[in-house]
């Protein structure tokens, strides 16, 4: 029973009704409900998905997923895994025993036999998956759904556990939200002239900058001007990720280079801006004290890589290690993509050399991977930031990369403060 | 007083108000085994939302939101009912996927931002969602 509104196609009512088993007709059942309550009138067949629901929260998450793979459930599109409670390749790494260990492991497992692609990471985009410009697809993990809208150009909203798995099995989507061309359009102009172009060069600012644009715009669309264009992808991630975790920011432009803004007018499709905003500069330094629970003292850890880091944040990181080994545990958290790349190219040992502990397949927020005593951690991550206290019971500072490598060698908080002042 | 919205999720529910001033994200903001808000963060921190009706005007932040969403139910410790200002597509699913599983549902209305906004004085008061509505009545015990 579907609202009037709501027109399925043959094949979709067909689907629905049970004709392709009833995995299909369940995943299409949620799809139709939340069309609906949406208000969409079609569905949009979609190309491929991310999923985000592998990540073990509970034992429900996991009835779910078996129960798809009981009722005979398979993925029509191409679907890769955001990461999941568990280090596959390390196993040791991750220090949940018991239930919640076995649960973590049958709910990666039966997301693989539904045919999803072991992927285990938040950056999918890393890992090859880069939908086209324009293309409706079906991703979860608020940071991947940032930038496959904003960087690459592709259009889903925000879907959230489940709701992914059944997109990726019905094939569809509700056409609504950012699938539709109009709702992709800037209304609100984020100016950011008033901030030191020396600031703006350096991937420090671009966490600050997500982190303050989330609270800022929430879930409308911004186009940001002003921006160097040798804006890096990294630095459009960290906006990204952090954007999504201070707001429901599900895309965002940069005039002069994202896909969907090579130039103001066509950001705003042509309209006026409702809103302009100028953040000035003692704004951002606020947001940026935000983002830490303490401002000195001791670290207890460092961790960096969210979303996951990618090659180039690695060469990064390979320039900055010290030859003295740190003082504390440094993480670099990554996608198994990454760390195969690293491995063949002879780069691994450089950083295992130095004591860096390598996570794959999942990160120190969403599991127990930080040593248990508790304490400090410090990251460069604008989403470790965000979540680390609530999910690990860790303080945290924010800092820049490279004041994580001089911290983590002195277990003390070392930041350069001069961009900031 | 009594507001009129659309079920978002069908059903009746009865409770002390806990109206958010502040969004939350269930993910990383509620524990799914208590019920209490635990981002430290929220000036709600450590505050139950079980049986209770949660107003707020939106949900924001991860979407496992619906996970989280789908233990509380699970865990039958979730709010007693839930009040939107706006559409909300991440806590519903959760409801959603609780229903085929076989477990219990609370009902989700979404009354507008404006409603939301007169709530803000409710807080603690017994609220009750029925069909397509939310009536307030005095807190339970003063009346």
């Amino acid at each position: 029973m579907t609202s009037p509104s709501l027109r399925l196609s043959p094949g979709e009512d067909a689907r629905l009704a049970g004709d392709e088993g009833p995995a299909v007709a369940l995943a299409m059942g949620i799809v139709v409900r939340m069309a609906e309550i949406l208000g969409a009138r079609e569905l949009v067949e979609i190309a491929s998905s991310h999923i985000d629901g592998c990540l073990y929260h509970g034992d429900g998450g996991v009835e779910f997923a078996e129960r798809l793979v009981d009722l005979g459930g398979a993925v029509v599109v191409p679907a890769t895994l955001n990461v999941g409670a568990l280090d596959l390749l390390n196993p040791a790494r991750v220090r949940s025993q018991g239930h919640k260990r076995e649960m973590a492991l049958r709910l990666m497992r039966a997301y693989q036999a539904l045919g999803c692609t072991p992927t285990w990471t938040c950056a999918p985009y890393q890992a090859g998956h880069r939908p086209a410009l324009g293309e409706h697809v079906a991703w979860g993990e608020s940071n991947a759904v940032a930038f496959a809208n904003s960087v690459l150009g592709a259009r889903t909203n925000r879907y959230g556990d489940f709701m992914d798995i059944c997109c990726a099995i019905a094939g569809r989507a509700p056409r609504t939200g950012l699938h539709l061309r109009e709702r992709r359009r800037a209304t609100v102009v984020v100016d950011t002239g008033r901030v030191d172009p020396d600031l703006k060069r350096r991937d420090v600012f671009y966490p600050v900058l997500g982190t303050w644009l989330g609270a800022t715009v929430d879930d409308r669309v911004a186009v940001v001007t002003g921006l160097p264009g040798t804006v890096s992808e990294d630095q459009l991630k960290a906006v990204g990720a952090a954007a999504a975790s201070a707001g429901a920011v599900g895309l965002f432009h940069v005039e002069g280079v994202t896909p969907e803004a090579p130039d103001l007018e066509t950001a705003l499709g042509g309209a006026a801006p409702q809103t302009v905003l100028t953040p000035n500069p003692r704004e951002l330094r606020i947001v940026r004290d935000t983002l830490s629970t303490a401002a000195s003292g001791p670290i207890d850890a460092v961790a960096v890589g969210s979303p996951h880091f990618s090659l180039q944040e690695f060469r990064h990181l390979d320039k900055l290690l010290p030859a003295t080994p740190f003082a504390v545990p440094f993480y670099v958290c990554t996608g198994r993509s990454e760390y195969r790349q690293l491995e063949a190219s002879g780069h691994l040992s450089r950083f295992l050399g130095a004591g860096v502990e390598i996570v794959v397949d999942t990160c120190v927020v969403v599991t127990p991977i930080l040593p248990p005593q508790g304490g400090v951690l410090m990251t460069n991550s604008g989403k470790f930031a965000h979540y680390t206290p609530a999910n690990t019971g860790y303080g945290v500072v924010y800092g820049s990369l490279e004041d994580c490598v001089s911290s983590a060698i002195r277990a003390r908080v070392s930041r350069d403060e001069c961009l900031w002042s | 007083m009594e507001l009129r919205g659309t079920p978002v999720q069908e059903g009746t529910g009865s409770g002390p108000l806990l109206v958010l001033r502040k969004p939350l994200s269930f993910w990383g903001g509620v524990d799914p085994l208590t019920g209490a808000v635990s981002d430290p963060r929220h000036p709600r921190h450590r505050e139950r939302l079980t049986g209770r009706i949660l107003v707020m005007e939106r949900t924001i932040g991860s979407s496992s939101s619906s996970a989280i969403m789908l233990e509380l139910l699970r865990n039958d410790v979730a709010p007693a009912g839930i009040v939107v200002g706006r559409p909300d597509a991440i806590l519903v699913l959760g409801i959603l996927v609780a229903r085929e599983l076989g477990y219990p549902t609370v009902p989700l209305l979404r009354v507008g931002e404006e409603a939301v906004a007169r709530l803000q004085m409710a807080e603690g008061k017994w609220g009750v969602i029925s069909g397509d509505s939310l009536r307030v009545e005095p807190a339970q015990g003063s009346a």
